[in-house]
């Protein structure tokens, strides 16, 4: 290992590590007994499955409803979909158009033999396989030919609430030097338990996740990537009921990073935690085979808590996190584990602390692509100041190596950014990072000094933190209130009607093809 | 692109403060000097510059001066502008509506309550609608509040409960019947498309729907509200983002004293 600049106990570290491993295995043994609604519905787009029925209600909702409420999702929807192609001869799609017009009851047909079941799904599967592989192929040969801008990639956010016009503001902001774009989801998205279909052009602070508009963006990016000769990123957001889903259609359309934490759904959105556990797994699978780099919403337990005393909890939470990841067969190198620059500006040495901080996770996650948020909490509307707060946070990151850099805006607080906003944080960061490339090489922090300090007690209560949820447990943290101050218990929160324990017969393919790699 | 380090326009104008017909401050009085900037979807170039000027001339401005310019991408130009603003405003006839109440601190709010309603106050709190932002709830409610500023859970006459964010208006008017709240607080943070305006709206019509809205005092508060804007919805009282729990704590105190008072 490195030496390290700030002198952290490594062994502690390690200890560290083991304890947040033994928290998440605790996690899996209870995420593999189950499934859910929207990870049925994933297995559903997977094999092809799209489109909307007469009601706009999407098909994959229309094929695991119509054997949820027969009580027989326990044996995995792609079950009798395989048992329906044999006994059809239709195919996945023209199956799901059948149950949508009730013409056809997928559980009450003829039943076959598992095995011929899973032969019959097959194809399906190795289709969906294949096409994935060629989105991560496409995506390697951009990197390889155009090429990428340098760490921090600059991550700004679009949020005009129309599709069409956030593609405007997106290859404005590629021009203006963003490496990542951000494509806002309106309010509430998080909370629909189906993902809505089609381009959209509406929306509050955002507009849909729909697999459509994934592909206009997507589409949108690589051509000002080809302009600029930079691969320009897309990123949104599966976090909240249909985590898998939209990590699967994010992996159909070759977006590169996805927000993707179920601790922030539970906390933040008081999604049931046993439900976003069990859809983590799958969406973190998913994003794992596709070479998407995640993001984690640890910066979040930060805008409800103070940063200075909870500094913590994130690093406690980045590690279970790591471990979550990893279960899920996820490379280090996709992990954006999340914090953020969030300290009262008010605070004597703020700005030392904010620092400590920054380098010690950056060299408790070597490989990990760290991702940075900018100050939001502490946002006034002074605009000018707000410039000078953005400043001394991308300081920091190149300073320390941040791997994925949220760009405040300085109109934060106000409205979501304009044209000019996003120009001027751009600007702001390339200045900084050019300016002050290589200070992280130069520097090391003084033996004894507040910067070393405060980075050995973070992890030091870190670890106490860990030690004393090992024992108890995720679920009873969370149900203390651990993090972000924020309370939630195992069985309350929206979603929990949609976990089903799996049945005799459950399948599932891509869990094992997509964690071989 | 130099303006000159120095301004050198006569200053002719009258330099002597008239609160009838005020106007912005630079350096010296009645200069009118303001700052502006914005983008224009056209593409950079001297016509960009012109129609920059003129757009100044037409907001009201003389003598406009755009001090830096620059293409954000293709046929969007973004200006910095300074001019002289012609308008002026009479400051002696202007009336702000403002929540009438003193402002305490917590021990003074605390005994306030005890010597004058003699029971604790009952307060729920919610980011209502499908807005997920809870920093203005928890600022006036939780614990630990905001900027040195204790919440309301922390004072002693207070009974209270934050229900969080994207609580649906009809479970909070649900939990405010269960609770008997006496105030019922709530936070809107998104404001796009007066998305806000809408959902409070729709609170008040469903308090009054219920009869429950002379029951409570109702509240509202968000970086975008005012007390007039919130007066006009229907709303007691509306704080705004300069507000602390303080102002809310000391409002609500009074308020119930002086409607204990009025029975």
């Amino acid at each position: 290992m490195k030496k390290s600049k700030l002198g952290l106990d490594f062994e502690k570290v390690a200890s560290a590590k083991n304890l947040a491993k033994s928290i998440a295995d605790d996690v899996q043994k209870f995420v593999d007994i189950y499934t859910t609604v929207t990870v049925e519905r994933t297995c559903c787009r997977l094999i092809g499955i799209d489109g909307i029925d007469s009601n706009e209600v999407p098909l994959p909702n229309v094929v695991v409803n119509s054997i949820h409420e027969k009580g027989l999702l326990n044996q995995g929807v792609l079950y009798y979909i395989g048992n329906a192609i044999i006994e059809t001869g239709l195919n996945p799609q023209q199956i799901a158009e059948k149950i949508s017009t009730s013409e056809l009851d997928i559980t009450t047909l003829k039943f076959n033999p598992l095995d011929k079941i899973k032969a019959a799904v097959d194809p399906y599967v190795q289709q969906c396989i294949a096409r994935i592989k060629a989105n991560v192929a496409k995506r390697n040969e951009y990197l390889n030919t155009i090429g990428e801008g340098p760490k921090p990639y600059i991550y700004v956010i679009v949020a005009t609430g129309n599709i069409y016009e956030d593609v405007v503001q997106a290859q404005a902001a590629a021009r203006q030097g963003a490496d990542i774009i951000a494509v806002i989801r309106t309010t509430g998205q998080s909370l629909l338990d189906y993902v809505p279909y089609g381009a959209t052009t509406e929306g509050f602070g955002g507009t849909f996740a729909t697999q459509e508009n994934f592909r206009i963006m997507r589409k949108a990016l690589d051509e000002v990537g080809e302009e600029v000769g930079r691969y320009i990123r897309l990123c949104n957001y599966c976090s909240g009921l249909c985590m898998p889903e939209i990590a699967a259609m994010g992996a159909l359309e070759r977006l590169d990073v996805m927000l993707n934490d179920a601790l922030y759904g539970i906390l933040f959105r008081d999604i049931n935690p046993q439900r976003t556990l069990v859809d983590q797994y799958f969406s973190r699978v998913i994003n794992g085979f596709a070479g998407v780099i995640i993001n984690t919403g640890e910066d979040n337990y930060l805008t409800t808590a103070d940063a200075y005393e909870q500094a913590h909890t994130v690093l406690a939470s980045d590690l279970i996190n790591e471990q979550l990841a990893l279960l899920a067969g996820m490379p280090e190198e996709q992990m954006g584990l999340g914090h953020a620059f969030e300290m009262n500006p008010d605070l004597e040495n703020g700005y030392l602390y904010e620092l400590a901080q920054a380098q010690m996770l950056r060299e408790i996650f070597p490989n990990a692509p760290l991702k940075y948020m900018p100050p939001t909490k502490f946002m006034t509307g002074n605009i000018f100041k707000g410039e000078i707060q953005d400043a001394l946070f991308n300081s920091i990151a190149i300073w320390t190596g941040q791997g994925l850099q949220l760009l405040g805006m300085i109109t934060e607080a106000i409205h979501t950014p304009f044209m000019s906003d996003r120009y001027l944080a751009i600007e702001n960061a390339r200045y900084i990072f050019n300016n002050m490339k290589n200070i992280g090489d130069e520097v090391e922090f003084k033996e004894g000094g507040i910067i070393r300090q405060r980075a050995a007690k973070v992890l030091d209560d870190a670890h106490k933190l860990l030690e004393d949820m090992v024992n108890e447990g995720l679920f009873e943290a969370l149900e203390k209130g651990i993090f972000a101050d924020i309370k939630r218990s195992k069985t309350g929160g929206k979603g929990l009607a949609g976990v089903v324990t799996k049945g005799e017969n459950y399948f599932n393919p891509f869990i094992a093809l997509m964690k071989q790699r | 692109m130099s303006g000159g380090l120095y301004s050198m326009e006569e200053k002719d104008f009258d330099k002597t403060l008239d609160l009838t017909k005020v106007k912005p401050y630079g350096d010296t009085m009645n200069d009118g000097k303001t700052q502006i900037s914005f983008t224009l979807p056209v593409p950079c170039g001297d016509e960009a510059i012109e129609a920059a000027k003129q757009l100044m001339k037409k907001m009201g401005f003389e003598n406009p001066l755009v001090v830096y310019f620059k293409e954000l991408t293709k046929g969007f130009t973004f200006v910095n502008c300074y001019g002289s603003c012609t308008h002026t405003v009479d400051y002696t006839t202007i009336h702000v509506p403002k929540v009438e109440s003193t402002v305490m601190g917590m021990k003074e709010t605390d005994e306030y309550i005890r010597e004058h309603v003699g029971r604790k106050i009952v307060a729920i709190g919610a980011s209502t609608g499908t807005d997920a932002h809870t920093v203005g709830i928890d600022a006036i409610m939780n614990m630990k509040g905001y900027a040195g500023h204790y919440g309301l859970e922390r004072y002693d006459m207070f009974e209270t409960l934050n229900m969080g964010s994207q609580v649906p208006n009809e479970d909070f008017i649900a939990k405010a019947i269960e609770m008997k709240a006496d105030a019922l607080l709530v936070s809107q943070t998104v404001t796009q498309k007066d998305v806000h305006i809408k959902n409070l709206t729709e609170l008040v019509e469903m308090l009054e729907a219920e009869g429950l809205r002379d029951k409570v005092i109702l509240v509202c508060g968000g970086p975008r509200i005012s007390h007039e804007l919130a007066k006009e919805l229907g709303y007691d009282a509306g704080f705004g983002s300069t507000s602390y729990a303080d102002d809310v704590a000391s409002y609500l105190a009074q308020e119930m004293a002086k409607r204990l008072q009025n029975k």
